[in-house]
């Protein structure tokens, strides 16, 4: 007699028991570090944007302060300057900068009170090409041949402090990614041995039944990367929430100048799941492995 | 053409499914629990195995079923020496031996059908194919409508024989029962043993440990006596 359950696909049940003690606390701490690794990503990503813009704004631009020569004024000498500059190859503008532009550079630091009696160096700001920007050798020759005291400075020093910060930053933030994967990878591990012990009786029913070491750990790996991706899944949203809220408070420029987060930041997060999953996967296998070696999951 | 000793091996081979020689074992810090077993239990046999509590029923069957290893001596399975097995390679003699124990080890979150199948499922066995096998091995120990029950639905009698039928749903060459009749009465001790011998006649070696002096007297098998770590053979009980 043909039953209708005989075509009722028909899922066979897992080998562990559903559920084990603690595993929700399980999910619940890796889908903790989970967030804690997407932000930590997303800052380093936003912070190696911003140390790179920086570095790239500094590197098309140079400034040259201009000494006057005897029966010269500085305005005239800066606006020479400007003249000879414009005219060389990879500089796109040159503008010689009056005392109040000056003024509005120093005044942050010092304020207004000693500006009218400060002497300001008169400066020249240069606009380089992008794609192939004169160098402070080249600009220094043309303002010597004009003859011209100047002094250039192309900002390669301060563009290397921000290019080396940027480069600490991303690897201490990759340092901390490492670290919270390193803790979710312990966290797992414990949770299989947990597990290995709480259930000795069916590892050990499936061993006397002929199940290789293999497939008992595979058992392990395969429930730990299910719980691993779900709380990645969920670490990664909740991040992907808090970053998207940040993005739409600090508009294009990002929350902050230091930290502009960005719209494909939040593709960052999307591996998350999958790399949860094969962390977890490796520390059940090297934990279920162990156990299983040692004999404590043997009848 | 091989040689009159590898032509023994062979032989020896075949009609042996296990063979014991000069086995010791113990733990560590004690008295050693087995001496000098030498046991040979022939194809198609039917021996049981009796003794006092603590007299190393349990571990002898452990070596068996190669959860444990002899400090000393040798052991033979399907002829092959298992002694220094790796562990790697002790899943394939596992899948050849059926083994029952006192107390059930059935898996609490699978159904009755899904316990028999067990072995068959660890095997790599599609469902479509064992289904039928197992539905019928499950009426042949009187458990053809339980087959959704899991087992702590089920009576002390019913788990026993659905952990027999777990046991010898891949007609294994070897079964070993550790007192399979421990926790049924007497009727149903009967119906188990007739359970066994059934199996044994389709040629299973059958090895059951058991308290149960009478039983095994019934039985009409050959009693083996562990007493003190030592084995010995009372002869055949009357039928």
């Amino acid at each position: 007699m043909i039953r209708l359950s005989d075509f009722r696909p028909r899922a066979r049940p897992g080998l562990l028991p559903p559920t084990a003690a603690g595993e929700p606390w399980l999910m619940t701490v890796i889908a903790v570090l989970c967030f804690l690794a997407c932000l930590t990503a997303v800052a380093a990503s936003a912070a190696d944007r911003a140390a790179h813009g920086w570095a790239r704004r500094l590197g098309a631009e140079a400034t040259v302060q201009v000494r006057p020569r005897v029966g010269e004024t500085g305005d005239t000498a800066a606006a020479r300057a400007a003249e000879t500059l414009a005219g060389v190859d990879g500089v796109e503008e040159a503008a010689a900068l009056d005392r109040k532009a000056a003024e509005d550079l120093v005044r942050p630091w010092l304020g207004d009170a000693v500006l009218p009696d400060l002497p300001l160096p008169h400066l020249v700001a240069v606009r380089l090409n992008p794609d192939a920007p004169a160098g402070a050798a080249t600009l220094s020759r043309a303002l010597a041949e004009a003859g011209l005291d100047a002094t250039v400075d192309d900002h390669s020093l301060w563009r290397g402090e921000v290019e080396r910060s940027a480069a600490l930053i991303t690897a201490l933030a990759g340092a901390g990614f490492l670290a919270v994967a390193f803790a979710a990878a312990a966290a797992i591990a414990y949770a299989t041995r947990a597990g290995l012990a709480a259930g000795r009786g069916v590892i050990e029913t499936l061993s006397l039944n002929g199940a290789t070491d293999g497939r008992i750990a595979w058992l392990f790996q395969r429930r730990f990367a299910l719980i691993a991706a779900g709380a990645g899944a969920i670490g990664a949203g909740a991040a992907a929430l808090i970053l998207a809220f940040l993005r739409f408070l600090g508009g294009s420029g990002g929350l902050t100048q230091a930290l502009p987060v960005a719209w494909s930041d939040l593709l960052l997060l999307s591996p998350c799941p999958l790399l949860a999953a094969t962390v977890a996967l490796l520390a059940a296998r090297f934990a279920a492995m162990r156990v299983l070696a040692s004999g404590r999951g043997e009848a | 053409m091989p040689s009159p000793s590898a032509s023994a091996a062979v032989s020896s081979a075949v009609t042996e499914t296990v063979r014991l020689s000069g086995v010791g074992f113990g733990y560590a810090g004690a008295p050693d629990v087995l001496r000098d077993v030498n046991l040979i239990l022939p194809r198609g046999s039917f021996h049981f195995l009796t003794g006092p509590s603590g007299a190393g029923k349990s571990s002898l069957l452990r070596l068996l079923t190669l959860a444990d290893r002899p400090i000393k001596g040798t052991i033979r399975l399907f002829g092959t020496d298992v002694t220094r097995i790796q562990r790697r390679n002790i899943p394939a003699f596992r899948r050849r031996m059926g083994v029952v124990f006192q107390d059930f080890r059935l898996l609490d979150h699978l159904s009755a059908f899904e316990n028999v199948a067990l072995p068959l499922r660890l095997a790599g066995q599609e469902r479509a194919r064992y289904a039928a096998d197992v539905e019928e091995m499950l009426r042949w120990v009187g458990l053809g409508d339980r087959l959704s029950a899991p087992p702590p639905t089920l009576s002390g009698g019913e788990k026993q024989r659905l952990a027999i039928a777990r046991a010898v749903i891949t007609r294994p060459g070897l079964i070993v029962a550790d007192e399979p009749t421990g926790s049924v009465d007497a009727a149903m001790a009967d119906k188990l043993l007739r359970l066994f011998q059934s199996l044994n006649r389709l040629g299973a070696t059958v090895l059951i440990a058991s308290h149960d002096q009478a039983l095994a007297e019934r039985s009409g098998a050959r009693v083996l006596r562990l007493n003190d770590g030592r084995l010995s053979e009372t002869g055949r009980a009357a039928a």
